[in-house]
């Protein structure tokens, strides 16, 4: 997903800045008051990171034969929100800009868009409306992920495909090209990511359960229900 | 089923791995003199825009100036998010055995 440094003409890696600024300003904003308000949940905080760190780092070679990387993003999303997560998504996407030449600073508007906003986004409301819609807590937090995951692939594609629209066919037939490159790669490894993700959940729930309850993620009747299913 | 969730994600990276290896040996199979498989997907995304006669505009201010030393920054970058996971899960492990 990242676009690499100098792929974006302006004015699209302008506008991707401005963007997600106002997402990543709130996100520090919360973070502040996580910090002063929620002192007991930040080891959590530093494994939600850990894991866009993680995930991010691993290349997958995928059913395209092109190699692609998960995003861990679905887990702060779901634990923390969107808008720290951005955060989140902006270190580790700096680190990749600054180290790895893998992405870049004039496109870091543009991955933080994808990479943590977009898809934890996705994440964030698809795990509020399976936790509302009472489905199975670990199927909605696997679906929270691979979509996120998904999502933010095709905002690169579409991130793309309006900045290069192809000569025939326009910023339909350039979505397909890179839709191609980006999203279908994705498929199996959003599947992966997911169930790496719903499995660490499961395994937050096993040692901490009362900061679930208390970051209003779960209440504490289904904690009671799963830990009782898994005794 | 106290470890349901495991077996399905043991069976998916099975399946994973053995998808890979089928279409590894199929590509490999008709691979050119000189040709890779198995790239980034974003390396292609590149290619498709530099195919059409885009330069890119700023290069990145450091690159790694091997495989070798960006597959240092990669797996630093992996354990360093490994060691923070399993300190954190060690650490609240260990107190609620303590509790108990």
């Amino acid at each position: 997903m990242h676009i690499m440094e100098g792929f974006l003409p302006g004015p699209w890696w302008q506008i991707w800045f401005i963007i997600s600024a106002p997402f990543v300003i709130y996100g520090m904003f919360q973070l502040r008051r996580l910090f002063e308000e929620r002192r007991e949940a930040l080891p959590l905080l530093a494994v939600a990171g850990a894991f866009v760190f993680v995930l991010s780092s691993l290349k997958l070679p995928s059913v395209t034969g092109s190699c692609s990387h998960p995003t861990g993003t679905g887990l702060g999303a779901i634990l923390f929100g969107p808008f720290i997560t951005s955060v989140l998504g902006l270190i580790v996407l700096l680190y990749q800009a600054l180290f790895l030449a893998h992405g870049g600073l004039t496109t870091l508007g543009a991955n933080v868009f994808s990479m943590g906003i977009a898809g934890p986004l996705v994440a964030f409301g698809i795990y509020r409306l399976g936790t509302k819609a009472g489905v199975n807590t670990f199927v909605t937090v696997f679906l929270a992920a691979a979509l996120a995951d998904l999502a933010t692939y095709i905002v690169t594609s579409v991130q793309l495909a309006v900045a290069f629209p192809a000569e025939a066919g326009g910023i339909f037939a350039s979505l397909a090209a890179f839709g191609t490159v980006f999203a279908i790669t994705q498929i199996p490894l959003a599947i992966i990511e997911g169930l790496i993700i719903a499995l660490i959940f499961k395994y937050i729930i096993a040692v901490r359960p009362d900061l679930l309850v208390r970051l209003e993620v779960l209440s504490q009747n289904s904690v009671n229900k799963i830990r009782e299913a898994l005794a | 089923m106290k470890y349901g969730l495991e077996l399905v994600v043991a069976a998916a990276i099975i399946i994973f791995a053995a998808i890979f290896l089928v279409q590894n040996a199929a590509i490999q199979a008709n691979l050119g003199e000189g040709e890779e498989a198995w790239g980034g997907a974003d390396g292609n995304a590149a290619e498709i825009i530099e195919a059409s006669g885009y330069e890119p505009w700023f290069s990145p201010l450091w690159e790694p100036p091997s495989g070798e030393i960006e597959s240092l920054f990669f797996s630093l970058q992996a354990a360093i998010g490994a060691l923070v996971i399993g300190y954190f899960f060690g650490y609240y492990r260990g107190k609620n055995e303590h509790a108990s």
